[in-house]
C-alpha cells in the first residue's frame, strides 16, 4: 500500500486525525474530561476548530453545518449529551444532508465526572446509531467510517468512547492517500425535512424507524462486528469498547462477538453466533444495555449482577463476572485528592463567604474542590449552572435568617455555558431577599486543562476575538448591583460588599476576577 | 520476540512528569518495534492528587491496563503516595525510585521523572542513544542538556 504511515496515538489524536481525513469542514464542541483533546488536536493538525459556549450549540452549529450539505464534528463529555439532548433527539427525525458525527466520551468509573451515564442508553432512546471503538486504530477507522454512514444514511452518527479509549495510546495505521476533500457546502430548500412541526414530524419519526431498521439489517450483514470462534463450546463472550480487550485477555479460550457498533445491535448475528455455546455472557462497561436488548429477543445470555455496573471494568473484573465471583474486590489504594493549586485564585474568592457563614449553591470547574478540607466553603453543585437556579429555590422557601446567607458560586467559562438563563430567572422571579450571585472568574476552563472560552477574548487556537463581558451583560439584565473585585487585593471590600447586600432585598452579582495560574503562565509562554 | 508481556507502571502526583515520562517510555518502545499500550486517568491531575500511567509492551498487548500482581516495573517518583502500586507488583519485581539516584545531583528536581527512566533503561534491552533520542522529542531544546545529565545519573545507579 502506498504511504502506510504508523503511528502511537490516544484514542482523542486517532479521532481528530479520522476527521481531518474525512473531510470534516468544522469541529465543534465544548470542554469536558474525557474528550477535550479531540478539538484541540484537530486544530494543531489545520482542521478549523471551535470552543462553543456550551453542547448544545456546539451541537446547533455541527447540525447547520450538516443541513448545508458539509461535514461537521462535535465533541462532548458524556453529560454533555444531557446538555444537547433537545436537540440530537429531533435531528434524528429530520436528519443531515452532508454528515454529522457526535462523539461523546462516557466516564465509568467516575475518574473526573458527576455521573456515570451510558450514552448507548440515550442513544437507543433518540434512534441516534452509536459505532464504539476498542482501541485507537478503531478510533480511527470508526469515525472514518461514522462520516461515511451518516451520509449514507443521512442521520447524525454518535461514536462512544470511554476513558480508557479516549485516553489510552495504541498503534495506529493509516494511508495519507485516502483523504477525502472537504465537501462543497450548499443549501437545497426542503422544508419538509427541516422544519419538525407535526404535520412533517409525524412522517420524520416513520423515516428515523425505517433508517434504524436499514441500519440494523446492514449492522446484521456487514457492520464493522468481529467474531472469533473458539473450538470449545463451553463459553462465548458478546462485548464492545474497551471491555472487549479486558475479556480477550481474561478469557482467550472464549468465543468472541465483538460488537461495533451498538445501536442498533446487530441482534439476528449475536442470536446466530450465541447458539452454538453454551454459556453466552455480555461484557459492557455500564448499563446492561446490551444484555437486556438480548435477553429481550429471547437470546440465551446470563443475568449480568448489578456489581457490574459500577465502575470500570478491567481484565481481573473481568474474569471475575465470567466465573461469577460476586465477592471480587479491586483493591482500594490510598490516593492523594486532587487540590486547588498553590495561590489559586479560588482560595481568596472563598475566604469571605466561609467568613460570612455562606450556605453556597455551588457549581462545576476547578473551584468545586473548594467543598473539601480545609475550605469546606461550597454546599451543593449537581451540574453545570445549576448554582444559579438552585440557590434561588433555597431563598425561595427558607427563613428569612437563612434565606439571606445563600449565595450562588458559578466559574466564568460556566457562567457562559449555562448561567445566563439562572440570571434570567433571578430577575424575572427575584426571591423576597433578593439574591447574591459570585462569578469566580480565572479567565479561563481551567478544569479542563485551561480552553478559551467566550469571556477570554481568545477563540480555540487563542487567536483573538471578541470578548463577552459578564458584568455588562448582568447590567443588561437587569441585576441592581453589579461589581468587580480582585479576589487576591480586595478580601476585605468583598466581605463588606457582601455582608452589606446580604442585608438588602436587592439583586447583586459580584465578579471575582484574576487570571488562573496555570493560564498565566501558557499566556506568558504564548506570549515569549 | 517473546510472547511475554512487560508492565510498567509509572505513579506519582501531578506535575510530576509522570504522564511525560509514560508517553516517552511508549514512543520509545514503539520506535523499537514493539506493540504498546499506554494507559491512564487524567483530568484533574494539575492539582497535585495522585496519578498513575501503565505502559505495556511486548509482541501483543491487548488490555491496556495492567492486571492485579503484573506489574513489572514501578516507577515510584513520590514513594510516600505512589509506594501503594507495590501491592500490584509480580513476583521479582523491581521498583525504582529516586533513592536509586542521587537527587542532589539533579539541576532541577523537575528531571526526577527522566532520571527514573534512567534507571529502568539498565533492564530494558534498548541502547542509551535511543532513549536519548526519543526524550529530545518530548522536550524543548533548552532542555535537552539537563535531560541527558538526568537520565545518565540513573543510567548511572546500581543495578
Ligand atoms: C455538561 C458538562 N460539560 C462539561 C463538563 C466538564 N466541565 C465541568 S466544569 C467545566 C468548566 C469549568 O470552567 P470554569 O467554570 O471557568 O471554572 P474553572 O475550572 O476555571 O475554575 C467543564 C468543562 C461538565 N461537567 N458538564
Ligand atoms: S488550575 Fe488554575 S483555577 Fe485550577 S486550581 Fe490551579 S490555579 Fe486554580
Amino acid at each position: 500500500m502506498a504511504d502506510l504511515k504508523r503511528k502511537l496515538l490516544s484514542g482523542n489524536e486517532a479521532i481528530a486525525l479520522g476527521a481531518l481525513h474525512s473531510g470534516c469542514a468544522l469541529g465543534v464542541g465544548y470542554p469536558g474530561t474525557p474528550s477535550t483533546e479531540i478539538l484541540e488536536v484537530f486544530s494543531v493538525l489545520g482542521g478549523n476548530a471551535e470552543w462553543a459556549p456550551n453542547e448544545k450549540v456546539a451541537a446547533e452549529v455541527a447540525l447547520g453545518v450538516a443541513f448545508a450539505e458539509s461535514n461537521s464534528l462535535v465533541t462532548m463529555k458524556h453529560v454533555g449529551l444531557n446538555v444537547s439532548q433537545d436537540l440530537f433527539f429531533t435531528a434524528s427525525y429530520s436528519g443531515v444532508q452532508g454528515a454529522m458525527v457526535a462523539v461523546v466520551a462516557d466516564d465509568p468509573g467516575m475518574a473526573s465526572s458527576q455521573n456515570e451515564q451510558d450514552t448507548r442508553s440515550l442513544a437507543h432512546a433518540g434512534g441516534l446509531p452509536v459505532l464504539e471503538p476498542s482501541d485507537s486504530q478503531e478510533a480511527y477507522d470508526f469515525v472514518k467510517l461514522a462520516f461515511k454512514l451518516s451520509h449514507r444514511w443521512q442521520i447524525p452518527f454518535i461514536i462512544r468512547t470511554t476513558t480508557r479509549i479516549a485516553h489510552s495510546n495504541t498503534i495506529v495505521e493509516y494511508c495519507e492517500d485516502k483523504i477525502e476533500p472537504l465537501p462543497a457546502a450548499d443549501f437545497n430548500k426542503d422544508i419538509s425535512h427541516r422544519v419538525m412541526v407535526p404535520g412533517f414530524a409525524k412522517p420524520a419519526h416513520l423515516r428515523l424507524r425505517q433508517k434504524l431498521a436499514e441500519m440494523r439489517a446492514w449492522n446484521n450483514k456487514e457492520g464493522p462486528n468481529k467474531i472469533i470462534e473458539s473450538k470449545s463450546r463451553d463459553l462465548a463472550v458478546i462485548a464492545d469498547g474497551v471491555a472487549f480487550q479486558h475479556a480477550l485477555e481474561a478469557a482467550p479460550e472464549a468465543g468472541f462477538f465483538k460488537v461495533g457498533m451498538s445501536h442498533p445491535l446487530p441482534v439476528e448475528s449475536i442470536a446466530d453466533f450465541a447458539k452454538n455455546y453454551k454459556r453466552v455472557v455480555v461484557v459492557e462497561e455500564g448499563d446492561p444495555y446490551m444484555t437486556t436488548l438480548l435477553k429481550a429477543a429471547g437470546i440465551n445470555v446470563e443475568d449480568r449482577a448489578e456489581k457490574w455496573r459500577f465502575g470500570e471494568l478491567n481484565v481481573d473484573a473481568v474474569k471475575a463476572q465470567i466465573e461469577g465471583n460476586l465477592d471480587f474486590a479491586q483493591p482500594v489504594l490510598k490516593a492523594k485528592p486532587p487540590q486547588l493549586c498553590k495561590g489559586c485564585p479560588h482560595v481568596f474568592s472563598f475566604a469571605p463567604l466561609v467568613e460570612l457563614g455562606c450556605i453556597v449553591a455551588g457549581d462545576i470547574g476547578c473551584y468545586t474542590l473548594a467543598a473539601m478540607k480545609p475550605i469546606s466553603g461550597m454546599d451543593m453543585q449537581i451540574c453545570m449552572g445549576a448554582s444559579i437556579g438552585m440557590g434561588l429555590g433555597l431563598r425561595k422557601v427558607l427563613p428569612e435568617e437563612k434565606a439571606r446567607k445563600v449565595v450562588s458560586v458559578i466559574g466564568d467559562s460556566t457562567f457562559m455555558h449555562s448561567g445566563l438563563t439562572g440570571l434570567l430567572e433571578m430577575v424575572y422571579n427575584p426571591p423576597a431577599t433578593g439574591h447574591i450571585v459570585v462569578v469566580v472568574d480565572n479567565s479561563t476552563t481551567a478544569m479542563t486543562g485551561q480552553q478559551e472560552n467566550p469571556g477570554t477574548g481568545r477563540k480555540l487556537d487563542h487567536s483573538p476575538t471578541n470578548a463577552v463581558s459578564i458584568e455588562r451583560v448582568a447590567e443588561a439584565i437587569g441585576i441592581q448591583n453589579v461589581k468587580v473585585f480582585n479576589p487576591v487585593r480586595e478580601g476585605a471590600q468583598i466581605k463588606e460588599f457582601i455582608s452589606e447586600k446580604m442585608k438588602t432585598n436587592e439583586l447583586t452579582l459580584v465578579v471575582l476576577r484574576q487570571t488562573c495560574i496555570l493560564a498565566a503562565a501558557q499566556l506568558a509562554k504564548r506570549k515569549a | 520476540m517473546e510472547d511475554k508481556i512487560t508492565n510498567i507502571r509509572i505513579a506519582g502526583l501531578g506535575g510530576m512528569g509522570v504522564l511525560k515520562a509514560s508517553l516517552v517510555l511508549s514512543e520509545l518502545l514503539f520506535e523499537c518495534g514493539y506493540d504498546v499500550k499506554k494507559a491512564e486517568v487524567h483530568g484533574m491531575s494539575q492539582r497535585g492528587g495522585s496519578i498513575s500511567s501503565d505502559v505495556r509492551f511486548g509482541k501483543k498487548v491487548v488490555s491496556p491496563m495492567i492486571p492485579e500482581k503484573c506489574v513489572n516495573y514501578l516507577l515510584s517518583l513520590e514513594p510516600e503516595w505512589s509506594d501503594v502500586h507495590k501491592v500490584s507488583l509480580a513476583e521479582n519485581a523491581v521498583v525504582i525510585s529516586p533513592a536509586d539516584f542521587d537527587v542532589s545531583k539533579l539541576k532541577s528536581q523537575k528531571a526526577v521523572n527522566v532520571a527514573a527512566l534512567g534507571v529502568l533503561s539498565n533492564y530494558l534491552d534498548i541502547p542509551a542513544e535511543k532513549w536519548l533520542e526519543v526524550l529530545k522529542k518530548f522536550f524543548p531544546e533548552k532542555l535537552h542538556k539537563a535531560n541527558e545529565e538526568a537520565f545518565l545519573l540513573g543510567r548511572s545507579s546500581k543495578k
